[in-house]
């Protein structure tokens, strides 16, 4: 199979991540939970994965990487533990469900939210963020990157705006992590929520959020720790704080493994390999006749091309390849409604084509051929 | 039973700051290691650091530029 759905989870994983999750899954205990060898290897790895998270992103210190599920989980856990009711968020059409639905529930609690309007080519006006800010105003928070067309936000603009009027600036940083540099410090993020499974190539089931100095998060959850058993309520040093129940040690050693491997190919050869290949995809499919590419390709992005046929319904095309060509792809509306809304392709979808580090030249090539078969 | 002396503990509030003292030890190459928290003392976390009471001076030195947080520190019959 080609895979070509790198933007729903890289595959295949690096090798050592897979080594590194078999050896967790033989050797570890359970983190903080004791002192004895299996605990605290278990302990010891995951406090190396904060240490090379907080390095990554210019975090604060290795305490503020707290570990979820993935980024769902995290943006769940800033959104709903940063708003009140009265307060005032401004968001964009870019965001995905993980964000929308989030706000769209505290919208009916009484948060209100602005969500500024993407254009055809899904770019957001950068004025409009000095438009919609209201004296209630709390928060900014957007996504990185559009997982629908890859484009960017300049979240090192939107930051220094945050960080103008006070704002608590939390960034989805689903589909760049990893791959794309982010700086906390210098683009004044307040909480930075990842996954680890995407460009990170690290295991499903990983992610997390990294959370500035004096940002101060109400927990979600609330449970067992390992540490102040006797505190009837959730004790208030992180990572601690947002972290009840025993972490995913297993998959976390094999995010360590997976950041490793990054460290060593360098995270920026990655991503440019991924978008020179998303180049020469998108170079081949822009000359076919009928072909509709969606997003903005004028500057650096995720390495993403969408598309549509003529009128083709996007499951029927993605179907084919997928068939008669052996080529994985995203059909459909990838949890990304008011993008499609602001592309006009609620009805029809589109093909989503995501690029990653295993991905090759012949690859693209194959891909192009076959739309060529499809669609000429 | 062991034979006890007195002995150089820290504690710490959460696993992680357990942790990132193991880690600082080991860096400046203070001899030491964790162990479960003494019952003699209150400690949030179940896992504190113990080193021979000769390495207190370098570990207050190293703590007094550390970035994580402790508890407190103590000296124990061990």
């Amino acid at each position: 199979m080609i895979y070509l759905d790198n933007a729903a989870t890289s595959s295949p994983k690096p090798a050592c991540v897979i080594e590194a999750v078999c050896a967790a899954m033989k050797n570890f205990g359970n983190s903080g939970r004791a002192v004895h060898g299996k605990a605290m290897d278990a302990s010891r790895t995951i406090y190396e994965a904060r240490s090379k998270i907080a390095a990554l992103f210019n975090c604060s210190r290795p305490q503020n990487v707290v570990f979820t599920c993935n980024s769902t989980e995290a943006l769940n856990m800033a959104i709903f533990g940063i708003l009140n009711v009265g307060d005032h968020v401004i968001s964009t059409d870019l965001e995905h469900n993980s964000v929308l639905r989030p706000l769209y529930r505290l919208m009916e609690q009484g948060v209100e939210v602005d969500f500024l309007p993407a254009d055809i080519k899904g770019c957001i006006n950068y004025d409009d963020f000095a438009t919609h800010i209201k004296e209630n105003t709390k928060a900014i928070i957007c996504t990185h990157a559009s997982n629908l067309t890859g484009n960017l936000l300049d979240i090192k603009r939107i930051g220094e705006f945050a960080f103008n009027h006070k704002l608590i600036f939390i960034v989805d940083a689903s589909q760049t992590a990893g791959a794309i540099p982010i700086d906390m410090e210098a683009m004044h993020i307040s909480i930075l929520c990842f996954t680890g499974h995407k460009s990170l190539l690290g295991p499903q089931g990983t992610g997390g959020l990294c959370v500035a100095e004096g940002i101060n998060i109400r927990p979600l959850k609330c449970g067992g720790t390992g540490v102040q058993t006797y505190l009837k309520d959730q004790p208030d040093e992180l990572p601690t704080h947002l972290e009840a129940g025993t972490l995913n040690g297993h998959g976390i050693a094999g995010l360590l493994a997976a950041l490793n491997f990054i460290e060593e190919v360098g995270a920026k050869n990655i991503h440019a390999q991924e978008l020179k290949l998303m180049q020469k995809f998108y170079a081949g499919v822009k000359e076919i006749p009928g072909m509709k590419i969606y997003g903005d390709f004028s500057s650096d992005r995720a390495p993403i091309v969408t598309i549509n046929f003529a009128d083709v319904p996007s499951g029927e095309l993605a179907d084919i390849l997928a068939e008669e060509y052996d080529i994985a792809t995203r059909p459909g509306a990838h949890c990304a409604p008011r993008m499609h809304e602001a592309l006009g392709t609620v009805g029809q979808g589109a093909v989503r084509f995501s690029f990653g580090y295993a991905n090759t030249q012949e690859d693209v090539d194959t891909a192009l051929a076959a739309l060529r078969s499809i669609c000429l | 039973m062991r034979e006890k002396r007195l002995q150089f503990v820290v504690v710490f509030h959460t696993t992680a700051d357990a942790m990132a003292m193991e880690k600082l030890c080991k860096n400046l190459g203070i001899a030491g290691k964790l162990i479960s928290a003494p019952r003699a003392i209150s400690a949030d976390c179940g896992i504190a650091w113990k080193s021979e009471l000769s390495e207190a001076a370098a570990i207050k030195k190293a703590l007094a530029n550390a970035e994580f947080e402790i508890q407190g520190t103590y000296e124990l019959l061990l």
